[in-house]
């Protein structure tokens, strides 16, 4: 695969929330992450980790500078496009609600790509896929309500790869989640990060998750104090 | 895919649920029963004006509608009467001299309608008879006794056997009276008919006209009324000389009465479907705003605006197909049952639908197809008022709704 392009980049990110006093929640963000990096974002809380997050994933405008995903600048699309955009490119895991409550594990799964408009049987052969690689298809007909919040983050994460997206993007998959569970979700990822070389960055407050990084970015008042390579991506051995 | 999302949506909260399908229930139950309502009341109305007052066809000399002035006799009004009475499309037939005039009793008077009959043939036309609440019918040959609204006896203070005068023009215009008694008293359900229309027997009015037995007025009613208009023609052409009104001709405040009524009916429905889309606006909206952190994420993952929208427009829509089917049955059930029991407003209101000449009996009565009409005008009002809680989620934005995470 093409490793030397990067799939995000950003030059000059700034975003600013107006008010009284206005907010720099992203200063002058200059960052590069490229294929099959599991990368971490870490810094205290108000930093401005979910502002860049945002940015990246195409969920927010940006005050100043660009962001390009695999080469397409996207702070110019408009929001119907970048909807669009999102749907087919970006994979997302929040905090929390990630998923719909009415439908099962299956069915939110199956969901993105029924948005994406995909055949029956992709989807089928897909789901199946992506069941195994987060360990859930015994639970598959259950309820997001019957799952425990571990396996929800699991439902959630098979979802964003559902999409077959450039890079999944996860602001604090593991906060409501104890240590063990947060440990099992991110051998999930590991594994996807190794077997799919599906690229990462997600932010997070949890040592233990930091550690499994291998990039980890710092941020402090919106613009990156610390940009260290801990380990080499998975297909760089 | 939406539309099975939006079927288990709508089963989420189902207190919300059965609260929008409750609205749309009491919304098509109560529009088609008003407009049942306002239907029977009008039948009732035709077929009590028709049946009690104007009858089917009246034929009079062409000027006396205008003037009501009593020379207007109808030509050879004897010889029509007779070749009517024996025509096998007319039921009942009745022959009248009317006049205009004043009525007297000793404490009052006032203006009214002096009708001669000859009793035997006006009974099988208007069942006055039937009508007496005092008294009795013309039974015996005496002279000059008179059959009054028991709203007119209270109006002039009399009772029965209390002595009357008619006063009038005769065809020479000088001014004739004439003391009647009253020997019954009636009441329909028109109070102004009552306070109005004043029976005595023809020969007594020909009498103090001056003249021998002619006829104003003939009052028909027909076996068939489909075939109204054709008889109306016939007899038209049959008798010369002479006109044939029809009762939407000679009632033409009915027709105008029916129009108001009608628009009485709009401004209920239009009150009804507003108190109908409030329910869904709100409930609706609440279903959206319960959910901003889901829509936010749906939006995020990449549901468009469109798919958004579609999906609680679709909410709304399943809700109403499925509340409809209920509601269609209550109201069809509903206007059945009083539709042939009848309803008794005797208690209710029976003073103000009398002065408009009801009977406080009212039949409600719907055609097939008006059920439809209202299930689509409701259908409609749903679907309007859903636009605002699925325009109010389409406008969430997902940064802000998932913040709240
Ligand atoms: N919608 C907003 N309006 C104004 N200020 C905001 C908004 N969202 C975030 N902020 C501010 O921007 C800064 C960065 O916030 P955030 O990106 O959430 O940081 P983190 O995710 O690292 O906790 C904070 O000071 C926060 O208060
Ligand atoms: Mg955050």
């Amino acid at each position: 695969m093409e490793n030397d392009t990067p799939v995000i980049v950003t030059e000059q990110l700034s975003k600013i929330y107006p008010g009284p006093v206005p907010v720099h929640a992203v200063n002058d963000v200059d960052l590069k992450v490229m294929k099959g990096e599991f990368t971490a974002l870490v810094g205290p809380s108000g930093s401005g980790k979910t502002t860049l997050l945002n940015l990246i994933g195409g969920l927010d405008y940006p005050s100043n500078g660009k962001v390009w995903i695999r080469g397409q600048e996207i702070s110019s699309l408009s929001k119907s496009a970048l909807i669009e955009y999102r749907l087919n490119n970006i994979g997302f895991v929040f905090q929390a609600y990630n998923l719909i409550p009415v439908l099962t594990a299956r069915e939110n799964i199956e969901f993105v790509m029924l948005l994406q408009k995909k055949s029956k049987q992709e989807r089928d052969r897909r789901v199946m896929e992506l069941l195994k690689e987060v360990d859930l298809v015994d639970q598959q007909n259950k309820r997001p309500g019957q799952l425990s919040g571990g396996q929800q983050q699991r439902v959630a994460v098979a979802r964003a790869l559902a999409s077959k997206p450039a890079f999944i993007l996860a602001d604090e998959p593991t906060a409501n989640l104890d240590s063990t569970t947060a440990g099992n979700l991110l051998d999930t990822m590991v594994r996807l990060n190794h077997e799919e070389n599906m690229t990462f960055i997600f932010s997070t407050h949890d040592q233990r998750v930091i550690d499994r990084a291998h990039r980890v970015i710092t941020l402090v008042d919106g613009s990156i104090a610390r940009d260290q390579i801990v380990a080499v991506p998975s297909d760089h051995h | 895919m939406l539309f099975q999302l939006a079927w288990k949506n709508i089963w989420r909260n189902k207190t919300r649920s059965l609260v929008v399908m409750g609205s749309v229930v009491v919304g098509l139950w109560a529009g088609a029963f008003i407009i049942a309502y306002v239907f029977g009341m009008i039948e009732q109305r035709l077929k009590d004006a028709v049946e009690n007052e104007v009858s089917h066809l009246q034929l009079h000399h062409p000027e006396f509608d205008k003037d009501n002035e009593v020379k207007y006799f109808i030509p050879n009004g004897s010889d029509a009467f007779s070749s009517i009475q024996e025509d096998q499309r007319i039921k009942a037939a009745s022959a009248r001299v009317v006049v205009f005039g004043m009525v007297a009793s000793a404490q009052n008077s006032t203006g009214g309608k002096f009708i001669g009959v000859l009793p035997a043939s006006e009974n099988r036309v208007t069942g006055l008879e039937e009508k007496l609440t005092q008294g009795s019918y013309f039974e015996h040959d005496s002279k000059n006794r008179v059959i009054i609204g028991e709203r007119l006896a209270e109006k002039l203070k009399v009772k029965l056997r209390s002595k009357i005068v008619l006063t009038f023009q005769d065809t020479t215009g000088s001014i004739t009276a004439g003391a009647f008694r009253i020997i019954g008293l009636y009441k329909t359900y028109n109070s102004t008919y009552d306070e109005t229309n004043i029976f005595v027997r023809a020969p007594d009015l020909s009498r103090l006209l001056g003249t021998d037995l002619q006829y104003h007025e003939v009052a028909m009613l027909l076996q068939d009324p489909e075939s109204l208009e054709a008889i109306k023609s016939e007899l038209g052409a049959q008798f010369t000389d002479t006109t044939v009104e029809s009762w939407k001709e000679l009632s033409p405040e009915l027709g105008l009465m029916i129009d108001s009524f009608d628009q009485y009916m709009i401004v209920f429905i239009i009150i009804i479907m507003l108190a109908l889309s409030f329910g869904i606006v709100n409930t609706m909206l609440m279903a959206v705003l319960e959910r901003v952190r889901e829509i936010g994420m749906l939006m995020a993952v990449g549901m468009n605006r469109i798919r958004v929208f579609g999906m609680i427009f679709l909410e709304t829509l399943l809700l109403v197909l499925l509340a409809s089917p209920i509601g269609l049955c209550l109201a069809y059930i509903t206007i059945q049952y009083l539709g042939s029991t009848g309803m008794d407003l005797s208690g209710l209101y029976q003073e103000g639908y009398a002065a408009y000449g009801f009977k406080s009996y009212i039949y409600p009565k719907l055609e097939d197809i008006y059920y439809l009409r209202i299930m689509i005008m409701v259908t409609i009002t749903a679907l309007l008022a859903s636009i605002y809680p699925a325009f109010t989620a389409v406008r969430l934005n997902p940064v802000t709704a998932i913040r709240k995470i």
